[in-house]
C-alpha cells in the first residue's frame, strides 16, 4: 500500500492546503523562468530580426513560419528527431535495465561498478562526442578500426554510412548511466521479501522478473522515458561536432541552432522553436498515453 | 559614534573605488590556436609594463568563439573589450559600425610594415578596423619520399589536374597511405572554405554581379567533379568526417601523400616532435588551373575594439603591443622564432634569424602575397573573399551547401544534385535576405 | 546451494565485463591523457607500452584558469542543485502523497518547461540578462540552471518518495509527529539513497551543461565547461591535453559520486525498519 492510499476525513482539505504551498515556490520559480522566454520567442517568432542586420526589423506575420515549412531540410529534421529519440530511448533503456540487474546481482565491488558504469555522465558532451568521433569510430585511426582490421574486416565509416545511428550511439552511452541509476535505486527499494517468498514457492528466476520486478519497475521506466525524450529534443551539440548537419543527420533542434547561431536570424530560430515546442508537446501527449499509466498518478 | 561610523565607511568606500578607477580591466576574447595561447603567456610582460592595464582572458575554441561574440557586439552585451576576428567579420560589421576604427594608432604600430593584403583584409572602406595578429595563406602539401619513389616530381606551381594525377599514382590503401587529402567535413569554414576556394580557381564564383548564385554553371560542375571524385577515389576513409585537424593528424602520421590546405600546418608538420614525416615534408604552391586565378586564399586572426567600449584607449595601447613589430621579438626570445605569429609583417619575413628557423617562410610569404581577396575570381563579383564571401548571409548558405558536397562524397547524393540542391537553398537564402529585389 | 553460488559468479563477472565496456572510452581517455600529443594520434593504438608523461596535466594546469574555473563549477552545480532540492522536495513530497486531480497535470507542465531548445531562447535570454546585470555572474547562471533541473529533480524524488511504504508515515503521524519531524526523522532515512541520487544526477547535469555556462559567462563566473572549451580543437593536436583537461573536470564530480554512493548504500539498511 503506497501513500496514495491515504486518505483521511476533515484532515483531507489541510493536507491539500499545505500540499499546495508546498508545491508552490517551485512551480512560481519554473513559471517566471519559462514564461519570459516563451513570450519572447513568440514575439521574435513573427519579426524579421537578423542580428547582423538589426536595422531591417520589421514585422512579418507567419512568413518565418512559412519559410521553415517549406524548407527542404524540415521534414527530414522532424523524422530524425523521432529515429534519434526512439533508438537512444531503445538503448539506454534497454542497456540500463540490463546493467541495473547485472549491478544489483553482483557479489564483489558494486561500489565501484556503479562508478564505472555510471562514469559516462561525467564527461561533457561535446567532449565524448569528440571522443567517439576521433578515438574509436575514425576510420582510419580509431579504436574500431583497429579491432576490425583484427578481425580482418573493412572499418566502418561510421558517420558517412549511419550518421543517425552513430549519433544515436553516442548519446545513447551518455543516457546509460541515467537510465541505470534510476532503475538500480527502484531496484534496490524492491521488496525482498517479496521475492524470497516467491522464490521459495518455486518461481524462476525469469517468472520472478517478469511478474514481480518489471511491473515494480514501471513506474521508473515511464519517468526515464519522458525525461529522456524531452531531454533528447533539444539535442543539436552532438551532430554538430560529429557531422556538422546535413540532411541524414539534423534534427529540429538543429534547425534552430543553425538559424540561431549561424544565420543569426533570430525571427527563423524563434519560429523554428515554437514548432520545436508544438512537437514536443505533441509527442509527450502520445507518450502519456502510452506509458503514462505507469506514472501512477 | 555613529558618525564615526560614516566617516570611516565613506573613506574605506573612496579608498576602494579609487583604487579600482587607477586600473583598467581588459577583458581580451581570443581563439585557442597555439600563437594566441602563447600570447596570453607573456601578457604579463604587458602587464607589468603597463600597471594600470589588467588584462583578463577568455580562450574558446573558434565556432564558440565566433557565436558568443557575435552575439555580444551584436546586442552590445560589453562583455568583451578586445575582440579576436577575421577578415569575414570586418565587412560585416564595420558596416554596421560596430567596430572603432584603429586608424589613429600610435606610429609605433608602423602600419606600413603589414603585408598589404593582410592590410586590406581587415579594412573597410578605406579605414582599418583590426590589428592581425597571425596571417595564413594555402599551399600544396606533399611526401617528397613518395614522389621519389614513384619518380614523380613536384612542380612549382602544380595545376589540380597534376594533383590528382599524382594522387592516383600514390594512392596505396593497403599500405595505408592515401593519395589525397582533402577537407570533407561540412561546414562554412570546413569543406566549403576548400570548395569555394577551388571553384575560384576554376574560374568560377559565387554569385554574379546582381548576387545570383552560379552553381548550375559549368566551373561549379569541374570543381565539384574534380573535388568529388578526387576524395572518394584518391582519398582516406571517412574524408566527410575531416577537417583542418584531422587531416593534419593523417598527414603527421604519415597518411597523406598530397594535402592541400593553409599554411598554418606548417610548422606542425616540420617539426618532428609534432610528425612523424617531418623530414619527407615538402611544400609547393597552391594549385593554379591556369585559368587566371590560383587557389590562393587568405585569412587573419586579428584584435579588434567593439566600438560600444568604454575603454578603447587601453585595448588600442594592448593591441599595439600584441601586433606591433616588437611583439615578434619577445616570443622569439621566449619561445624560439618559430613560435612567432607568422603572416602579417614584412619586418619578420626580412629578419634573416626568422627565415633560418622557418623553412616553409619563402613559401608562407608568397601564399600570402598571391591571394586576393577583393577580387576572388576572373569575372566581376559583388563580394570580397577567396574562401568565403563576406556577407553576414555566408555563414548559412555556406554550411547548407557544403552539407550537400559532404553528401555527394558520402555517395548519398550524386554531384549534379547536390549542386542542384545547393542552387536552389542559396537562391531562397538571397531572396529572403532580400538581395533579390 | 552450489547452483546458487555459481550463477552469482556469472552475474558478478557479467557485471564487471559489461561496466567495463561501458567505461571504456572514458579509460580509453585516462590513457590518452598520459601520451604525448603525437602518440595519442598514432595508429595502431597503444594500449599500455608508450612513453608515459605528465605534461599534459602540467600544462593544463598552468594554464591559470584551473582552479577559479574549478570554483565556478562547484558553486554554479552545488548552488543550482541545492535551490533546485530545495524547493523540489516540498514540491514532490506533496505530489507524492497529497496527491489531487491536478497533480498529474503539474507533473506534465513541469516537464513541459523544457520542451524549447535553449539554443532558441539565447537572445531574450541574452538581453534580459545584459539588462539585469547578471551576465558573467554564477547566480544568474545557477538560476537558470536550477530551474532546468527542477522538473528532474521533481520526477525523480516524486518518484522514490512513491517507493516509501505509506504505513511509517502514518504511524509516525499517529504517534503525533510533526510534518517536519515526519520529514526529517521518517521519510529522509528512507528516502536517502533516491535524494542522493537525484542530487548527484542534477549535480552532474549542471556541472557539465555547455549551453548556459558557456554563452552567459566571459571570465568572473566561467566553470570548467568554459576552461575545457578552450583545450577543444584548436589548430593541431590536441588529443592528449583535451584528454588530461577532461579528466581534471571529472575528477571531482568523481569525489562527490562516491561519498553520495556511501548514503546510497547505506540507505540500503531501510529493511532493519521493519
Amino acid at each position: 500500500m503506497t501513500a496514495a492510499a491515504i486518505s483521511t476525513g476533515s484532515g483531507r482539505t489541510y493536507l491539500t492546503l499545505r500540499a499546495r504551498l508546498m508545491i508552490a515556490p517551485a512551480v512560481g520559480l519554473l513559471l517566471a523562468i519559462s514564461i519570459l522566454p516563451l513570450t519572447a520567442t513568440l514575439w521574435f517568432s513573427v519579426i524579421d530580426y537578423r542580428l547582423l542586420t538589426p536595422g531591417s526589423s520589421r514585422f512579418v506575420g507567419l512568413a518565418n513560419y512559412g519559410r521553415l515549412f517549406t524548407d527542404a531540410a524540415f521534414l527530414p529534421a522532424l523524422l530524425n528527431s523521432i529515429i534519434l529519440v526512439v533508438l537512444v530511448l531503445a538503448i539506454s533503456i534497454l542497456g540500463g535495465l540490463a546493467l541495473a540487474l547485472l549491478i544489483e546481482g553482483a557479489k564483489v565491488g558494486r561500489g565501484a561498478l556503479r562508478l564505472l558504469v555510471i562514469s559516462p555522465f561525467f564527461v561533457m558532451p561535446p567532449v565524448s562526442a569528440l571522443l567517439w568521433k576521433n578515438l574509436l569510430m575514425q576510420p582510419v585511426a580509431g579504436f574500431f578500426a583497429w579491432i576490425a582490421a583484427i578481425f580482418g574486416m573493412a572499418p566502418l565509416d561510421w558517420f558517412a554510412r549511419i550518421p543517425l545511428v552513430s549519433i544515436s550511439i553516442i548519446v545513447a552511452w551518455q543516457w546509460l548511466p541515467f537510465a541505470c541509476l534510476i532503475l538500480l535505486t527502484s531496484l534496490q527499494s524492491f521488496d525482498r521479501e517479496q521475492r524470497e517468498a516467491a522464490q521459495l514457492d518455486g518461481a524462476s528466476a525469469f517468472a520472478i522478473f517478469r511478474h514481480l520486478v518489471l511491473p515494480h519497475l514501471a513506474r521508473p521506466i515511464a519517468i526515464v522515458v519522458m525525461m529522456e525524450t524531452i531531454f533528447l529534443l533539444s539535442l543539436f551539440a552532438e551532430i554538430f561536432v560529429t557531422t556538422g548537419g546535413g540532411p541524414a543527420s539534423s534534427n529540429l533542434a538543429f534547425l534552430v541552432y543553425s538559424e540561431a547561431m549561424l544565420r543569426y536570424d533570430v525571427g527563423a530560430a524563434s519560429a523554428a522553436g515554437v514548432v520545436a515546442v508544438l512537437f514536443a508537446n505533441l509527442l509527450a501527449f502520445f507518450l502519456v498515453r502510452a506509458v503514462g499509466r505507469s506514472l501512477d498518478v | 559614534m555613529r558618525s564615526a561610523w560614516i566617516i570611516l565607511s565613506a573613506v574605506a568606500l573612496s579608498a576602494c573605488s579609487s583604487k579600482d578607477s587607477d586600473r583598467t580591466t581588459l577583458t581580451v576574447a581570443t581563439v585557442n590556436n597555439g600563437d594566441m595561447v602563447r600570447l596570453r603567456e607573456i601578457s604579463n610582460e604587458f602587464e607589468k609594463s603597463h600597471p594600470t592595464i589588467r588584462l583578463k582572458w577568455v580562450v574558446l575554441e573558434e565556432n564558440v568563439l565566433r557565436q558568443r561574440v557575435t552575439t555580444d557586439i551584436a546586442i552590445r552585451g560589453g562583455q568583451y573589450d578586445v575582440v579576436t576576428i577575421g577578415p569575414y567579420e570586418v565587412p560585416v560589421w564595420a558596416r554596421q559600425k560596430w567596430l572603432a576604427s584603429l586608424d589613429d594608432m600610435d606610429p609605433s604600430y608602423k602600419v606600413d610594415d603589414l603585408l598589404a593584403p593582410v592590410r586590406a583584409a581587415v579594412s573597410y572602406d578605406g579605414h582599418q578596423y583590426a590589428a592581425p595578429f597571425n596571417g595564413e595563406g594555402t599551399i600544396t602539401m606533399y611526401r617528397t619520399d613518395l614522389f621519389r619513389k614513384a619518380g614523380l616530381t613536384m612542380p612549382e606551381k602544380p595545376s589540380w589536374s597534376f594533383l590528382l594525377q599524382a594522387a592516383a599514382k600514390l594512392h596505396h590503401p593497403q599500405e595505408g597511405v592515401y593519395g589525397l587529402c582533402l577537407r570533407g567535413k561540412a561546414g562554412w569554414g570546413e569543406n566549403m572554405a576548400v570548395i569555394l576556394t577551388m571553384a575560384h580557381s576554376y574560374g568560377g564564383r559565387l554569385f554574379d554581379e546582381q548576387w545570383h548564385p552560379q552553381f548550375d554553371k559549368p566551373e561549379w560542375q569541374k570543381t565539384i567533379a574534380t573535388y568529388v571524385d578526387g576524395l572518394r577515389k584518391w582519398g582516406p576513409p571517412g574524408a566527410v568526417g575531416n577537417g583542418f585537424n584531422e587531416n593534419l593528424a593523417m598527414f603527421a602520421q604519415g597518411k597523406c601523400a598530397i594535402w592541400f590546405d593553409s599554411t598554418v600546418a606548417a610548422p606542425f608538420l616540420s617539426d618532428p616532435k609534432t610528425s612523424k614525416v617531418a623530414s619527407d615534408t615538402g611544400f609547393a604552391a597552391a594549385p593554379d588551373e591556369g585559368l587566371g586565378r590560383s587557389a590562393n586564399w587568405l585569412w587573419t586572426w586579428a584584435l579588434a575594439v567593439p566600438a560600444s567600449s568604454h575603454k578603447t584607449a587601453a585595448a588600442k595601447e594592448f593591441i599595439r603591443w600584441a601586433a606591433g613589430p616588437d611583439y615578434a621579438q619577445l616570443v622569439a626570445r621566449r619561445y624560439g622564432w618559430l613560435a612567432v605569429p607568422p603572416g602579417t609583417r614584412k619586418s619578420l619575413y626580412d629578419n634573416p634569424a626568422y627565415r633560418r628557423a622557418a623553412p616553409f617562410a619563402a613559401i608562407t610569404l608568397k601564399a600570402i602575397n598571391a591571394a586576393d581577396p577583393a577580387s576572388p575570381s576572373v569575372r566581376p563579383v559583388p563580394y570580397v573573399g577567396v574562401q568565403y564571401a563576406a556577407i553576414p548571409e555566408f555563414q548559412g548558405i555556406g554550411t547548407e551547401v557544403g552539407q550537400q558536397f559532404a553528401a555527394a562524397v558520402a555517395g548519398q547524393v550524386s554531384p549534379a544534385d547536390a549542386l542542384a540542391e545547393a542552387q536552389a537553398a542559396t537562391g531562397r537564402q538571397m531572396t529572403a535576405a532580400g538581395y533579390h529585389k | 546451494m552450489r547452483a546458487r553460488n555459481t550463477s552469482s559468479i556469472v552475474v558478478t563477472a557479467l557485471a564487471w565485463c559489461a561496466a567495463l565496456t561501458v567505461a571504456f572510452p572514458l579509460l580509453w581517455a585516462l590513457l590518452t591523457s598520459f601520451k604525448t600529443e603525437l602518440e595519442a594520434a598514432s595508429f595502431p593504438p597503444q594500449f599500455l607500452r608508450f612513453a608515459w608523461t605528465l605534461d599534459n596535466y602540467r600544462v593544463v594546469m598552468a594554464d591559470g584558469d584551473y582552479f577559479a574555473s574549478l570554483r565556478n563549477s562547484l558553486v554554479i552545480a552545488g548552488g543550482s542543485s541545492a535551490l533546485a532540492l530545495l524547493l523540489g522536495v516540498p514540491a514532490a513530497w506533496a505530489m507524492a502523497f497529497a496527491p489531487t486531480a491536478r497533480t498529474r497535470g503539474t507533473l506534465l507542465w513541469m516537464l513541459s518547461t523544457k520542451m524549447l531548445p535553449p539554443v532558441g531562447v539565447l537572445i531574450p535570454v541574452y538581453l534580459f540578462y545584459r539588462d539585469w546585470g547578471l551576465l558573467d555572474s554564477a547566480f544568474g547562471v545557477a538560476l537558470l540552471l536550477a530551474a532546468g533541473n527542477l522538473p528532474i529533480a521533481v520526477w525523480m524524488l516524486f518518484s522514490n518518495f512513491r517507493d516509501v511504504p505509506a504505513e511509517i508515515l502514518e504511524a509516525a503521524r499517529i504517534d503525533g509527529a510533526s510534518m517536519l519531524q515526519e520529514l526529517v526523522i521518517v521519510l529522509a532515512p528512507m528516502a536517502l539513497p533516491g535524494l542522493a541520487s537525484t542530487f548527484f544526477l542534477i549535480f552532474t547535469l549542471a556541472w557539465n551543461e555547455a549551453f548556459w555556462t558557456l554563452n552567459l559567462t566571459s571570465v568572473d563566473a566561467a566553470p570548467l565547461t568554459a576552461f575545457i572549451a578552450a583545450f577543444s580543437s584548436p589548430q593541431g593536436l590536441f588529443w592528449a591535453r583535451l584528454s588530461a583537461a577532461s579528466m581534471l573536470s571529472i575528477a571531482p564530480v568523481l569525489v562527490i559520486g562516491w561519498f553520495c554512493q556511501r548514503q546510497l548504500v547505506r540507505g540500503l539498511t531501510f529493511g532493519a525498519v521493519k
